[in-house]
């Protein structure tokens, strides 16, 4: 069964709602789409990855706004974007990481959220501006196949 | 649910089995564990993540910071985790390339023969 809509949610900007993001995000894509449940896993540690991010400029800011999380389901596409209302940084300019064979690579403890995020998903589009960053994760519905 | 954790000993090892969703609101849990038994010497730790439903890069995070920071007190640290969604984390992050995982304590503890 496929449903078409929007489910949002505005949580605050706190690490215990983390686990409400990801429980509703999964709960409508699982039973909105025909995604299997390492699909809907995959989404949901996506989204987490984001969310946190997210969470953690709001904290790290001060910010009272909340953090808007949109779930877009579609016949073709289950899209969830994760705003946040931070001062926004360049994508494109996250520091790799040392190599894992390499002792320097313990002394990193963050820095793997956008990778994943870029892995877990079809596509992810990452918008980020002075007002806010705002992150789409996309998977494709019509060439999934894992809950059937 | 709070992270909670299970401790054990099993000579010269502490092993702490760990429950619940290894994410930022659970992570600095974590870090305290690992930083009380550090501070009491114990520094070849067990972590038994059989039990944990959940993890990310913030999970993994203070995993490898347990691990540096066992080692800066000659100390160890192995994983033990079965569970293959937990593991592919670990993958996608090449991080099980950093640990040694074991799918069991008992294993964990007789395979490294180390004391």
């Amino acid at each position: 069964m496929r449903a078409s809509g929007v489910v949002e949610l505005r949580v605050p900007a706190r690490p215990e709602f983390l686990q409400l993001v990801r429980s509703v995000v999964g709960a409508a894509a699982a039973s909105g789409t025909d995604l299997g449940p390492d699909q809907v896993a995959d989404l949901r540690l996506a989204v987490s990855e984001a969310a946190t991010n997210a969470m953690e400029v709001h904290g790290l800011r001060g910010l009272t706004d909340r953090v808007v999380v949109r779930c877009k389901l579609s016949d073709e596409l289950i899209e969830v974007e994760v705003a946040d209302r931070g001062p926004g940084f360049d994508p494109d300019a996250v520091p790799s990481l040392p190599p894992v064979d390499s002792p320097e690579r313990l002394q990193h403890e963050s820095g793997l959220g956008v990778s994943l995020m870029h892995q877990l998903t079809d596509q992810t589009i990452i918008e980020s501006g002075r007002d806010g960053t705002a992150v789409r994760l996309m998977i494709n519905l019509r060439d999934s196949a894992g809950g059937r | 649910m709070l992270l909670e954790f299970h401790r054990s000993a099993r000579d010269p090892w502490v092993v702490l089995a760990i429950f619940g969703e290894l994410d930022m609101a659970g992570a600095p849990r974590l870090r305290q564990a690992v930083v009380g038994e550090v501070a009491g010497g114990n520094n070849r730790l067990v972590l038994d993540l059989s039990a944990v439903d959940f993890i990310d890069s913030v999970g993994l995070g203070t995993v490898v910071g347990a691990l540096r920071r066992v080692r800066a007190h000659d100390g160890d640290l192995i994983l033990v985790c079965s569970e293959p969604r937990i593991l592919r984390v670990f993958e996608m992050c090449d991080l099980d390339r950093v640990f040694e995982i074991h799918a069991d304590v008992d294993s964990a503890v007789e395979a490294t023969g180390r004391v």
